[in-house]
């Protein structure tokens, strides 16, 4: 019961937030501002864990590869595959869900424990607007350009690691990244990747705007912003997986 | 003018504001009194529309507030300025960001017509060269006025001021009574202001609405206060004097 209350008031908020912003110069600069935050601000971490995310997946699957039957370039391209797939969207979303997630439910929590939605309301300004829009179209930009980013690290990531312990040569890796490329598999992570910056940003700015109380309580959106930001990212992975692979 | 009848609020089981009717004049510094946790600042949040109350009406010079669609509370909003118990300043914006907000939001000025209006209304707080300093660096008092500056940056028809002198020292208090009232009278505001403060009541208050557990227990000028016989009201009055 709980929880279609609380879905029905997360639908009613993002109807608040969707609206004409009040001044578009205004939210223009808001959307460099938080663009620079979520994107340019993520790119750091994004580029540490997917290089190394590519690097293992490929021992990983060197490692259980070893059978000396199949053809060395096939690890190529199976890193290839899961990466883009599930490891440069999924991962990336979690992690921002972490990062981000919490920026935002923690910024906007402060904001409403503090009166300053208050202050906007009486101003005649949406708040929700006016403090959600921008993180949420900003997120949606940038966070599936980090996915992007994301894949083609992993894989180069991936090349270095399988050159580095001798698991496969370059030029197999290369080979094997190059073998049956399916176009559609990026359509579908970039899916997903579009679909999960969506909930991360809409979901910790909900978590952020229902805060009542103090400090504390601000802490606790932020938590629960990244919980449930992961449950949903989760969730629409599977159902994504679902839709989009085995029609 | 704000006219208020018959409000009512419960929270959960409790009876906060039991059927208050009140009148708040243009031109007067209209002051809210009574003890903590009798329901001033749930009255103030219900007069600008922070809190919705069960019934009753409250009208701003003929526009009955709980009535109007989303649009018309809108334009209600802009004539309204307050000042906010903790300020409120918007803590990623520095001085005169604060400030120039509204008139950045509402208003086609210029970049430069900005600035002056802001310069302007920080002038008239008495504070200069702070411009460029964060809520976070400048102190309760410098922030009380930054939050005046920003009430009035659009020349409010009526101004809210939740306690704006709790937690001052006695000297900063009095500069901040005499902003207020210099600014009611200058631009023939109506001015509610909310306080435990009975100096500030004796200097500038002109119409006094006194609140008891959350009913109206009196009103009228200050200068009838001795003169009411209402218990509770002098119980009060007398506690604060020393
Ligand atoms: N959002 C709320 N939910 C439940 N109860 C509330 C809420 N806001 C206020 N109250 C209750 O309403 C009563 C009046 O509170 P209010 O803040 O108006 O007091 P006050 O007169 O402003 O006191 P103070 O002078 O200490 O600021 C209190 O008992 C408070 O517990
Ligand atoms: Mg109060």
């Amino acid at each position: 019961m709980r929880f279609f209350q609380h879905f029905g008031e997360y639908l009613l908020f993002l109807k608040a937030v969707f609206t004409k912003p009040e001044k578009g110069k205004i939210f223009v600069k808001q959307i460099f501002i938080e663009s620079n935050n979520i994107g340019v601000g993520s790119f750091a971490i994004i580029s540490l864990i997917s290089t190394f995310i590519g690097a293992v997946s490929t021992i990983q699957i060197g490692y259980q590869l070893v059978s000396g039957i199949l053809p060395d370039y096939l690890i190529g391209r199976i890193v290839r595959d899961s990466n883009i797939l599930e490891f440069a969207p999924t991962v990336t979303a979690l992690v921002l869900a972490g990062k981000v997630g919490s920026n935002i439910a923690s910024e906007i929590g402060t904001m409403k424990v503090t009166e300053q939605v208050d202050a906007l309301e009486i101003m005649g300004i949406n708040a929700a607007n006016y403090t959600s829009l921008a993180k949420i179209v900003s997120g949606v930009i940038t966070i599936p350009m980090l996915v992007l980013y994301a894949m083609m690290l992993s894989l180069i990531g991936g090349a270095i690691s399988g050159w580095a312990s001798g698991i496969i040569s370059v030029e197999s890796f290369v080979k094997g990244l190059r073998t049956d490329f399916m176009g559609y598999n990026v359509v579908f992570a970039m899916t997903k990747a579009y679909t999960f910056s969506f909930l991360i940003t809409s979901v910790s700015a909900f978590q952020g705007f229902r805060t009542e109380g103090g400090a504390l309580e601000v802490g606790e959106s932020s938590t629960k912003a990244v919980v449930y930001s992961c449950m949903s990212i989760i969730f629409f992975d599977y159902i994504i997986s679902q839709l989009m692979l085995f029609k | 003018m704000i006219v208020i009848e018959n409000v009512n609020k419960t929270f959960g089981t409790k009876h906060v504001l039991k059927d208050i009717s009140a009148n708040l004049y243009k031109g007067k510094c209209n002051f809210i009194i009574g003890a903590s946790g009798g329901g001033k600042s749930v009255l103030m949040k219900c007069m600008v529309g922070l809190v919705t109350p069960e019934t009753g009406s409250i009208t701003f010079d003929g526009r009955d507030f709980l009535k109007l669609n989303y649009k018309e509370k809108i334009n209600v909003r802009k004539d309204i300025g307050m000042l906010f118990q903790n300020t409120a300043l918007f803590d990623s914006l520095n001085v005169e960001e604060n400030v120039a907000f509204p008139l950045r939001m509402f208003t086609d000025f210029t970049e430069e017509q900005i600035l002056d209006r802001v310069n302007f209304c920080l002038g008239r707080v008495n504070l200069v060269n702070l411009n460029k300093l964060f809520p976070s660096n400048i102190s309760g008092g410098q922030k009380k006025r930054v939050g005046i500056a920003r009430a009035i940056a659009l020349n409010p028809k009526y101004l809210f001021c939740d306690e704006p002198n709790s937690g001052l020292d006695p000297l900063t208090s009095r500069v901040i009574d005499e902003l207020i009232k210099d600014i009611t009278k200058e631009y023939n505001i109506t001015t509610v202001i909310n306080t435990h403060d009975m100096k500030s009541l004796f200097v500038m208050g002109e119409n006094i609405v006194f609140i008891h557990q959350g009913a109206k227990w009196w009103e009228g000028e200050k200068e009838g206060i001795r003169s009411s016989g209402n218990k509770e009201l002098l119980a009060f009055m007398e506690a604060s004097e020393f």
